[in-house]
C-alpha cells in the first residue's frame, strides 16, 4: 500500500514542493511540542516531602526541532529519493540469487564459528557468557517460531512456559536430588503439559483474544510463583541450583569425596573458564538440536498443517485438518522448547527468581521472532545476535535499550511488516510450477 | 453487612476507572478491529500529566479545589488526547490492511516505547501526590465504620456525567453517526462519504480522553503513581472490554463495574495477592464460555 502511495506522489512532483513540506514539518514540530511541552518539559521532583517541577523547555525545543527535521527529511526523501524508501520498506522474499551459492556455506561457516568461538584467542569468560545468553535467545525464538511463525499464533506469555522449566528443574534438584540431565525432559514435559492445559481452552479463540490471553497466563503463573512461598520461596527466588556435570565430572576446584572433578580427570589446570565454556556447548547444542527438530518438523505433515492454519484457518478445516489439535501440537512443542531453555537458564544462573520472567521477557521473544521474520530460522539468530548484543556493545545506552526496543518494534512493522527476512515462501511446491506468493489473508 | 457495604462501595469506585479506560479499548476494536495494546501507557501518561498539573497549579497558587480539579481534568484530557491522536497516526495508521497480527505487535512496542518514555524523562521512582481533596463521610455502628470519600464519590459522579455526555456524543452527533457506521462498515462508511481516516483518529481522541480522567482519578484516589501502573490497569480494562461485550459502550461500562467488583470482593474476602489472578482468570473464562460478552453482538467470519 505505502508503495503504490509512494508511486504517485513521485509521479505527481519531481520537486519538492517547498510549501506543503513546510507546512508538514510545521504540523509535526506544532504535535511535538504538545507533546512534549508537558512529560519533557516539566520534571516532577520531590523537594520536602511536597512535589516541584523542575523545568527544562531547552529539551523540548530540541526535541521539536529534531521531529521538525526528521519530517522535512522524510518529506524530502520522499519526493527526491522514492527509491530509497522503496528499497527499505521491499521485503526480502529470499536470498538474492547472486548470494544464494554461498547461502549454505554461510550457514556452515557460522555454526563452524560458533563451535570453535571458545577457542579463539579472543574469548574470553566473558565473550563466551554473552555467546550463552545469545543462544539462550536463539533457542527460545525458535521454540516460539513453531507458535508465532509457522503456526501463526501470537503467545504474549511464552515467559510461563521458560518460567515452568527454570522452576521445575530447580525444584526437582532440590526435592529429589536429581541432575540436570534427569530433570530436563520432565521439564520439557512438564513445559508441555502446561501448553496443552492452557491451549486446550483457548485455541478456539482468535488470534488477538488468544494474544492477550496468554498474556493473562503469563502474568498468572509470574504471580504464583511471587506468592507461593512454601514452594517457589517468592520474590527471594530459588538459589543453589545444581551446576550441570560432564558425563558426571563436575567442574569443582575441589570435587567430594569419591568423585572426578572435569580438570582431575583430563589433566588440565582448574579454570573457571572451563565451566562457562561447557554451558556455552550445551547451549549450543540445545539450539542446534531444537533448529533440526524445527527444520525437520515442517516437512511432516503437521508441520506442513501449522503453515497453512496460519495462512487460512477456514480453508484447512474444509480440508479436514482439525485446527484445535494442530494448533495444540505447535503450542505443547513450543512449550516444551521454551521449558528445555528455562532448565538451561536455571543451571546456568544457579539462581532463579519471579523477576526473569516478566512480560518484558515475553516481548522481547516476540520481538526476535518478528524482527527476525516470522518463521524464518536465519532471521531468529540475526534478530538475537543483534538485540541481545548490542546493548552489550553500547552500556552507556543501557536506559535507553527499552526505549529503542519498543520504537523498532513499531518501526519494522511500519517499514517491514515481514521482518527483517521475510520468508512466508510455501515450502513445498508442485513440480514444474512458479509458487504462488504466500501474501496471507488481509484483513477486509 | 458494612464490611459487604464497603467493599461495595470500593468496587464501585475501582470499576469507574475500568470502565473509563475500557471503553477506549472497546471503541477502538469496535472500529478497526485491533487491540490498541498501547491504551494502558496513555491512561499512565494522562495520570502523569495530572500530576504535572496539579505541581504546576499548586506552585502558581491556584488552590481552590474545584477550580483545580476542572483545570486539571482538561489539561490532562487535552494533552492525553495529543498521545493518542500521535500513537494511531505514527504507529497503527501504516499498517491498516496489513497482515492481522501486524497492527497487535506495532501496539506492543508503542507501549514498551511509551513505558520507557516517560520512565526516561520522568524518572522511574513513584511520585506521590500530597492529598488534594480529603475528607469524607463515615457511617456505622461502634465496631465497624464505613467510609466513603469525597474523592469517591466525586469519581462516581464524574463517570456518571461523562456516560451521559458520552452516549450523547455517540447517539446524537454527526461525529457519532459517522463513528457507528465506521463500526458497521468501513469501506461502505467511506464510499458513503463518511472521512473514514478522521473518524478513527477522533476515536482514538475521545478514548485517550477518557483514559486521561482515569488517569486523574488515579492520582486522586491512590496519590501515588509510577510508570508501570498502565500495563496491569490496561490489562484490567481490556478484561473488562472483553467482559462486557467488545465493541459495545455500555458494555465496556457494565464490564468494567463487574471487574472491579469482583477484584473489591476477592480482596475483601480471600486473598489480596492473589486479586490479580482473579481479574485475569474471570478474562480466560469469560472468553471462553461467553465470547461475545455481556452485551457484544457475535462475529460472522466472512470468506
Amino acid at each position: 500500500m505505502a508503495g503504490r502511495v509512494l508511486t504517485e506522489t513521485a509521479a505527481a512532483s519531481e520537486r519538492i514542493d517547498w510549501r506543503a513540506a513546510l507546512k508538514e514539518c510545521g504540523l509535526a514540530a506544532f504535535v511535538a511540542l504538545i507533546l512534549f511541552l508537558p512529560l519533557v518539559g516539566m520534571v516532577i521532583v520531590r523537594a520536602e516531602g511536597a512535589l516541584a517541577l523542575n523545568f527544562r523547555f531547552g529539551w523540548v525545543l530540541i526535541g521539536v526541532a529534531l521531529v521538525a527535521a526528521g519530517r522535512l527529511l522524510l518529506v524530502g526523501l520522499r519526493t527526491v529519493r522514492p527509491e530509497t524508501i522503496a528499497a527499505v520498506t521491499a521485503p526480502i522474499t529470499r536470498v538474492p540469487a547472486l548470494l544464494a551459492p554461498f547461502a549454505s556455506f554461510a550457514i556452515a561457516a557460522g555454526i563452524v564459528f560458533a563451535f570453535v568461538l571458545p577457542f579463539l584467542p579472543f574469548a574470553n569468560r566473558y565473550v563466551v557468557d554473552v555467546g550463552t545468553t545469545v543462544l539462550i535467545y536463539v533457542m527460545l525464538g525458535w521454540g516460539l517460531n513453531i507458535v508465532v511463525g509457522l503456526a501463526g499464533l501470537l503467545d504474549l506469555g511464552y515467559v510461563a512456559f521458560y518460567a515452568v522449566g527454570a522452576y521445575s528443574y530447580a525444584l526437582f534438584a532440590r526435592w529429589f536430588d536429581l541432575g540436570f540431565w534427569e530433570c530436563l525432559p520432565m521439564a520439557g514435559v512438564l513445559a508441555a503439559s502446561f501448553g496443552v492445559l492452557l491451549g486446550f481452552p483457548v485455541l478456539r479463540l482468535r488470534g488477538d483474544y488468544l494474544a492477550i490471553v496468554t498474556l493473562g497466563f503469563g502474568e498468572i503463573v509470574r504471580i504464583i510463583l511471587l506468592n507461593w512461598y512454601p514452594v517457589t520461596r517468592g520474590p527471594d527466588g530459588l538459589s543453589n541450583i545444581p551446576r550441570p556435570s560432564f558425563f558426571g565430572l563436575e567442574f569443582d576446584r575441589s570435587p567430594p569425596e569419591g568423585a572426578t572433578a572435569f580438570h582431575q580427570f583430563f589433566g588440565l589446570d582448574y579454570s573457571g573458564y572451563h565451566r562457562v565454556a561447557f554451558l556455552y556447548f550445551l547451549a549450543l547444542i540445545l539450539a542446534l538440536v531444537t533448529n533440526l527438530f524445527v527444520l525437520r518438523i515442517r516437512k511432516l505433515p503437521i508441520g506442513r498443517a501449522w503453515e497453512a492454519l496460519r495462512e487460512d484457518e477456514i480453508a484447512c478445516r474444509a480440508l479436514g485438518i482439525n485446527p484445535t489439535n494442530t494448533k495444540l501440537t505447535a503450542f505443547a512443542l513450543g512449550a516444551m522448547f521454551g521449558g528445555f531453555a528455562g532448565s538451561f537458564f536455571a543451571t546456568r544462573q544457579g539462581f532463579i527468581s519471579p523477576e526473569s520472567f516478566t512480560f518484558i521477557e515475553s516481548a522481547t521473544i516476540l520481538a526476535i521472532v518478528v524482527l527476525g521474520g516470522m518463521g524464518s530460522q536465519i532471521g531468529v539468530v540475526l534478530a538475537a545476535t543483534v538485540l541481545i548484543l548490542l546493548p552489550e556493545l553500547g552500556r552507556e545506552f543501557e536506559q535507553y535499550r527499552m526505549l529503542l526496543f519498543g520504537a523498532a518494534m513499531v518501526m519494522i512493522m511500519v517499514w517491514r511488516p515481514r521482518g527483517l527476512l521475510a520468508h512466508r515462501d510455501p515450502t513445498i511446491r508442485l513440480h514444474g510450477t512458479t509458487p504462488v506468493t504466500a501474501g496471507g489473508p488481509a484483513r477486509p | 453487612m458494612l464490611y459487604f457495604l464497603q467493599q461495595l462501595i470500593n468496587g464501585v469506585t475501582l470499576g469507574a476507572m475500568y470502565g473509563l479506560i475500557a471503553i477506549g479499548y472497546s471503541m477502538v476494536y469496535g472500529i478497526i478491529g485491533m487491540i490498541n495494546f498501547a491504551h494502558g501507557e496513555i491512561y499512565m501518561i494522562g495520570a502523569f500529566l495530572s500530576i504535572i498539573c496539579f505541581t504546576l497549579l499548586g506552585m502558581l497558587g491556584i488552590t481552590w479545589v474545584p477550580l483545580a480539579l476542572l483545570l486539571v481534568l482538561l489539561v490532562a484530557m487535552a494533552f492525553t488526547s495529543a498521545y493518542g491522536w500521535t500513537v494511531e497516526r505514527l504507529a497503527y495508521r501504516p499498517l491498516r490492511g496489513s497482515f492481522r497480527l501486524a497492527p497487535l505487535i506495532s501496539a506492543i512496542g508503542m507501549s514498551i516505547f511509551l513505558q520507557n518514555y516517560v520512565q526516561l524523562t520522568q524518572g522511574a521512582n513513584v511520585k506521590p501526590l500530597r492529598p488534594v481533596i480529603t475528607g469524607g463521610f463515615v457511617f456505622g455502628t461502634d465496631g465497624f465504620t464505613v467510609t466513603i470519600s469525597y474523592v469517591q464519590i466525586i469519581m462516581i459522579l464524574l463517570t456518571v456525567v461523562l456516560m451521559i455526555a458520552f452516549s450523547y456524543l455517540i447517539g446524537r452527533t454527526p461525529l457519532g453517526r459517522a463513528q457507528r457506521a465506521c463500526q458497521q462498515d468501513l469501506l461502505m462508511a467511506g464510499l458513503c462519504g463518511v472521512n473514514v481516516d478522521r473518524t478513527i483518529s477522533l476515536t482514538f481522541v475521545m478514548g485517550a480522553a477518557l483514559a486521561a480522567v482515569a488517569g486523574v482519578m488515579a492520582t486522586l484516589y491512590y496519590g501515588v503513581i509510577d510508570f508501570f501502573i498502565g500495563f496491569l490497569a490496561g490489562i484490567k480494562a481490556f478484561t473488562a472490554a472483553v467482559l462486557g461485550g467488545i465493541g459495545s459502550i455500555p458494555g465496556a461500562m457494565l464490564g468494567g463495574l463487574t471487574l472491579g467488583l469482583v477484584e473489591a470482593f476477592w480482596s475483601g474476602y480471600f486473598s489480596i495477592e492473589y486479586k490479580d489472578v482473579a481479574a485475569f482468570s474471570i478474562l480466560i473464562l469469560v472468553l471462553i464460555f461467553l465470547p461475545t460478552g455481556l452485551l457484544g453482538k457475535p462475529e460472522i467470519e466472512k470468506v
